[in-house]
């Protein structure tokens, strides 16, 4: 009877005590990746071409999507204001979603998705044909120069792309709101002009996926450098980039708005 | 320790976890000499050379390279032994993302101060030793698996290393292909009077080329010699090696304790008896 229970109990620990583990290697693999940082700055370009590849790369897929979710807003906004006679705090409902949760969570998401798991991939691939190895031989610090370069890229173009998203968006809800539907034009701008605070919401907003960006990064860069050099070891850590990242963007994201708003 | 020597491993035990792999090992490898280590899969040669180039440390014993003791080397330290060091990679390790040329001057930028110019001219250069100029725009991808050793190979001597290492450099390569490497091997380490060690299992090409042999199993030395006192040896061992026999000292069947009959129920008393 008793070893009914003791199972779980004991699984449960298990768990948990790996968890404590792997949190202790990221942190030290941050710390790492903080000390060895110093050669990505002098050599920016390296910075630079990784953030062709995150950022420049990932701006179809944050501009459609952030298109698109704008019009969705626009859309189920205005049928929610019009039942209250208020529809025409469109553009204000719009800018604030967007502002302060949509645009940095749903970036952060896609990024994740799109770059975090590529660059998982990526690493964990140089890692299985040695080429993390050959670095290391070369007298070549792989963390600085594989690793570094690509975290900056990732916490660079993460704000930047949640900025873009976020004004697609804006543009989205615009198109709906007022050029579908029949919205005033100025109303629309207006409203959102004397809701929204430069710093209480766009400046938090973008605190928000610089935040979300370090995570995300860190997640695919520890995942990839951590991989096992297999097929099914790199897919598994690609797999779990994008798992991990989702659950820590929301749950950084309560306890950021818990604290901002 | 004579300055004859360059590499000499002194009572080397390393395991992974529980799992002994190397049991005091002794070794000793004259300067500029091109020795090969070898050994069936998993009998801990290529542990041997991961110990030389100081990816691991030994839990006992001394690795003394060129005098100065690898297992005790700080991170540092590390890096300055590793600037003196080259390695061929079993499947060459280019990196994927930059072309021929840049896989050539990549050990080239990142510790020299030399001009894109002269980079330029010592990247054809080696290439050109491994007779693969004009390979330069070429990605890694375009390239057949000679190729591709070749131009590691190419990188591997870019800045004329003291030491050479070569992990597997034959395995997976068609024969003209290993003749070529073989060969390469042969001319650049005689022509830059490097010290190699070689670790591979094909013996015939290896025989041609190395100085002096060195046979590992189960995580020992075993037999030793140059390679004709290796072809010569009457050692039941270094026989079934070198001429592959199925059976010997190293056993065709998987050690168990049941009887094929036990195991497929038809002893007396079993389910299908």
């Amino acid at each position: 009877m008793l070893e009914l229970f003791a199972a779980p109990v004991r699984k449960l620990g298990h768990l948990t005590i790996n968890a404590i583990w792997r949190l202790g290697f990221v942190s030290r693999f941050l710390i790492a990746i903080l000390m060895e940082s110093g050669q990505s700055f002098m050599r920016f370009s390296l910075v630079i071409r990784e953030v062709y590849f995150a950022g420049v790369l990932s701006l179809i897929i944050i501009i459609v999507s952030g298109l698109f979710v704008g019009m969705v807003l626009g859309l189920q906004g205005y049928n929610t204001l019009a039942r209250f006679g208020s529809s025409d705090a469109l553009g204000a409902l719009v800018a604030l979603s967007l502002l302060r949760e949509l645009g940095p969570v749903l970036a952060a998401l896609l990024f994740a998705s799109r770059s975090g798991s590529a660059m998982t991939a990526e690493i964990g691939l140089m890692k299985a044909t040695e080429q993390l190895d050959a670095m290391n031989i070369m007298a070549v610090s792989p963390i600085a120069r594989v690793v570094a370069p690509r975290f900056w890229a990732g916490v660079i173009s993460m704000p930047i792309l949640a900025a873009l998203f976020n004004v697609m968006g804006i543009f989205g809800g615009y198109l709906v709101g007022v050029v579908m539907i029949g919205l005033d034009s100025g109303t629309y701008w207006s409203q959102m002009n004397n809701s929204v605070d430069l710093h209480y919401d766009v400046v938090n907003g973008l605190i928000k996926s610089l935040v979300f960006g370090i995570a995300v990064t860190l997640i695919a860069v520890f995942e990839g450098y951590d991989a096992t050099p297999t097929a099914a070891g790199v897919s598994s850590a690609t797999t779990r980039t994008v798992v991990t990242s989702a659950l820590v963007i929301l749950a950084l994201d309560f306890i950021l708005t818990a604290f901002m708003f | 320790m004579s300055s004859d020597l360059f590499i000499e491993l002194r009572n080397v035990s390393f395991a992974y976890g529980e799992r002994p792999v190397l049991k005091n090992i002794n070794l000793r490898i004259p300067r500029g000499r091109l020795v090969a280590i070898m050994g069936g899969s998993g009998s801990g040669k290529t542990t041997l050379l991961r110990l030389i180039s100081g990816q691991y440390r030994p839990q006992h014993g001394e690795v003394i390279v060129d005098g100065k003791n690898v297992a005790t080397m700080n991170s540092n330290q590390l890096f300055q032994h590793r600037r003196r060091m080259g390695m061929l990679f079993q499947f060459g390790a280019l990196f994927t993302d930059l072309t021929v040329f840049d896989n050539v001057a990549f050990p080239i930028r990142e510790h020299t101060r030399l001009t894109e110019n002269m980079i330029r001219d010592l990247v054809v250069m080696k290439l050109n030793a491994v007779g693969l100029r004009g390979t330069q725009d070429l990605m890694p991808a375009e390239l057949s698996g000679g190729m591709a050793r070749r131009v590691a190979l190419a990188r591997a001597i870019a800045l004329d290393p003291a030491l050479m290492l070569y992990d597997e450099p034959f395995t997976g390569l068609d024969p003209i292909s290993l003749g070529v490497i073989a060969l390469l091997i042969k001319k650049l380490n005689d022509a830059l009077g490097t010290t190699a060690v070689m670790v591979t299992h094909d013996v015939h090409k290896s025989l041609d080329i190395v100085d002096h042999v060195y046979f590992v199993s189960n995580g020992e030395i075993i037999a030793e010699g140059t390679p004709d006192e290796v072809r010569a040896s009457t050692s039941p061992w270094v026989r079934q090696f070198v001429y592959g026999e199925a059976d010997g000292p190293v056993h065709y069947a998987y050690p168990v304790n049941t009887t094929l009959d036990h195991d497929l129920g038809l002893q007396q008393g079993g389910e299908h008896a």
